[in-house]
């Protein structure tokens, strides 16, 4: 099952290894993974995805604990976030098909951000299942390069 | 304003942190920190193998609690620490181990003599620091040492460039620590301790399993109380060995592997383990799901992540040993004073007569030296009151069996990494602490020679510490396993005859004597103690000799094999 770890460190050299070394020495997986500053610059944020057993997750939440540069920890709930991830498609195309193409971006409420001959790139954001439906519908014109950000997640309500 | 270099303001901190000595071996990048400990007072000791530094910096904090410091120089230097730093982590002993580094401009250039030390060590430090900034050296050292020795202690690296040792700095410069991420929790929750205290009271058959977490916590006092006020048998880890005094009958000495049978016996037929400070390791538990059938578990330990880790857990308590303890001991004296002891003669009868049944045994009789008759003879001689560290092996298994432990910090061993060549350098660190104590080093023959070089260390050092090999000429334990499990079939484990350690000794200025005759041990024992010198007795014991009681790896604790 897959949970959603968000994750305040103090923004220093080094950090972001400590944490990876840390999954991948107790025998973890990391599904996705986004860094960024927070709104206070010493302190950053990472969410991850983990892909684990509700007992391993447990574990792994601990083990992050114990790591001296982790602030807080949040496991967040999936019914009560908001979760968005960026996806950048470029899709293999000619004048023929684009208008085919462009009905589904259309859609999906995706953005071109370049054309080409040969080529569109698009820009999607949203949630996984939504992504994952766009890139279905483009995979038979050809996908030439798909890259993403990392799922990002931020809890609803005022509380933080 | 004045300024002093950062080699100055490393060695000045350490005063301030408290320290006595270093154990360390100088190279290029450290050459400015050497030319300030030339100025001094700070004790150093100087090795001859870095691994050795950290095992000593390691045995010197065991026995004396305080935080041991060993430095090395940058590449070689930090990556021959490993071993040592990696001994510590897995045992939770505070070190702090200083390395020197490439000045900061050619870091990541592959210069001379670099190691990426803050990346390798990741995994086996409990925090490190790689000093960027010449600012930031002072509040370094003094987290250093803060998370090295509090909550669950462990060992800190410092990376020190050159050029930062040799740049200059504000000598009163202001530090304030922050460190947002470390609060270890050292009060347990009291809801949880009443519950615990009240499991406990209704428990018919209690034991406490107690650990390496007693000594650090130097809660073995308010253990020891808590024990004989409630009449719960004690059983220890192999690290825990000396938090409980093991001629008391309520002790069951060590579990596990090649732990007594009486204990892993007790611990199979209890309803209650009360854990403190305790990880509940493979070599403890055998096979996890045959652990303590019939039992649940109150686990209290100062780590949250040790709890639920490998057993499941019917009552956490995070916390600091000796301060959850003594809460606990107090709401057990409520319930007593309200509603009476509980009599528990029933099971304290139980466990007397399984130590009746399967005591330690040797064959006493025989006419060969047997390593449990020497272990017996070093308790007997020394009244149970010296030092003991020991190598990694069988050697490591007599000691922890044969020998009597009834003072916290008196047993030093490698425990979770189980590194041979260990012993040697503890004991130097052990008695460099300890100076007024006796420190004996139970060795083998195998693991002695992964350090032999240390001799020197101890002679030049003026380090009176006693090594007494048990000399089979085997790789013992592994001999042991290919006997028992490979069909005899002893790949590479003979190591016969391969060196005269008594003549070894003697090159290195120590003095040596060797036992082939069983009515020589005692005397030769005797006499090692006597002088006031690196000696080493080389005890040449019955070869083929075995540790028993033993579990199979994988089987249940309860299923021991034994010797004939």
């Amino acid at each position: 099952m897959n949970h959603i770890i968000s994750v305040l460190v103090e923004n220093k050299s080094g950090v972001l290894a400590k944490i990876s070394g840390l999954f991948s020495r107790r025998g973890f997986n990391i599904e996705s993974l986004a860094v960024g500053p927070t709104e206070d610059d010493k302190i950053s944020r990472i969410t991850l995805v983990v892909s684990a057993e509700e007992h391993s997750i447990e574990q792994v939440i601990k083990q992050l604990y114990k790591l001296i540069n982790v602030i807080k920890i949040q496991e967040l709930n999936p019914s009560n976030i908001v979760e968005r991830e960026l996806v950048l498609i470029k899709v293999s195309t000619d004048s023929k098909i684009r208008a085919e193409i462009l009905e589904i971006v259309n859609i999906f409420r995706a953005n071109i951000v370049d054309v080409s001959k040969k080529s569109l790139l698009i820009e999607i954001t949203g949630t996984e299942s939504k992504i994952s439906a766009l890139e279905e519908l483009l995979r038979p014109y050809g996908i030439l390069e798909l890259i993403r950000t990392g799922k990002i997640a931020c809890a609803r309500g005022s509380k933080s | 304003m004045s300024k002093i270099t950062g080699a100055q303001m490393l060695i000045k901190c350490l005063g301030n942190e408290g320290v006595e000595v270093i154990f360390g071996y100088p190279g290029g990048s450290v050459i400015p920190i050497y030319d300030a400990i030339y100025d001094s007072s700070i004790r150093h000791i100087l090795v001859r193998h870095e691994q050795c530094a950290a095992h000593a910096a390691d045995g010197y904090a065991r026995a004396t609690g305080k935080t041991g410091v060993c430095m090395a120089t940058s590449g070689p230097g930090g990556t021959n620490l490993v071993t040592g730093i990696a001994n510590a982590y897995m045992d939770s002993i505070p070190i702090v181990a200083i390395t020197g580094q490439v000045a900061t401009g050619v870091i990541g250039t592959d210069a001379f003599q670099e190691a990426d030390i803050t990346g390798i060590t990741a995994p086996i430090t409990k925090h490190n620091y790689l000093v960027k900034n010449i600012k930031e050296l002072p509040i370094i050292i003094k987290e250093a040492f803060f998370i090295a020795s509090t909550g669950r202690p462990g060992p800190v690296l410092i990376d020190i460039p050159v050029d930062i040792s040799k740049g200059l700095i504000d000598e009163n410069i202001k530090i304030k620590m922050d460190l947002k991420g470390y609060k270890p929790t050292y009060k347990g929750n009291l809801k949880q301790v009443k519950q615990a205290a009240v499991k406990i009271f209704a428990s018919k058959k209690p034991v406490i399993f107690a650990g390496g977490g007693i000594i650090s916590s130097n809660a073995s006092g308010i253990l020891t109380k808590f024990a004989r006020e409630t009449k719960i048998p004690v059983i220890t880890t192999l690290l825990g060995k000396g938090c409980f005094p093991e001629e008391d009958e309520l002790s069951l000495k060590m579990a596990g592997m090649h732990g007594t049978k009486y204990a892993n016996l007790a611990f199979t037929n209890t309803d209650l383990v009360i854990a403190v400070g305790v990880r509940f390791d493979d070599r403890i538990t055998g096979k996890l799901s045959k652990f303590v059938p019939n039992a649940e578990i109150i686990h209290i330990d100062i780590d949250p992540a040790e709890i639920g880790k490998n057993v499941k857990t019917n009552i956490p308590i995070v916390g600091d040993a000796k301060i959850v303890l003594e809460d606990l001991n107090n709401e057990y004296k409520k319930l007593v004073s309200r509603e009476g002891s509980p009599d528990r003669s029933d099971w304290l009868n139980e466990i007397k007569e399984l130590k009746k049944k399967y005591p330690l045994r040797y064959d006493k009789d025989s006419e060969k030296i047997k390593p449990a008759y020497i272990v017996e003879k070093i308790y007997e001689i020394t009244k149970g009151d010296a030092i003991i560290c020991t190598e990694v092996g069988q050697n490591q298994m007599w000691a922890a069996q044969f020998y009597k432990f009834t003072r916290p910090r008196t047993f030093i061993s490698s425990g979770g990494l189980g590194t041979m060549g260990f012993g040697l350098p503890a004991s130097i660190g052990a008695k460099v602490g300890m100076a007024d104590r006796m420190v004996i080093d139970i060795a083998g023959d195998g693991s002695i020679q992964m350090v032999s070089q240390e001799l020197a260390t101890a002679v030049t050092n003026k380090i009176p510490i006693k090594i007494m090999i048990l000399n089979n000429g085997y790789l013992g334990m592994v001999r042991q396993w290919q006997e028992l499990f490979y069909n005899r079939r002893y790949s590479e484990t003979c190591i016969h005859n391969c060196v005269d350690f008594v003549k070894l000794v003697e090159a290195y200025g120590g003095a040596g004597f060797r036992v082939k005759k069983k009515c020589d041990v005692e005397s030769t024992i005797k006499k090692a103690l006597e002088i006031n010198n690196l000696v080493l007795v080389d005890f040449w014991i019955d070869r083929e000799e075995n540790v028993f009681p033993m579990v199979e790896p994988g089987a249940p604790i309860n299923k021991m094999l034994e010797g004939k």
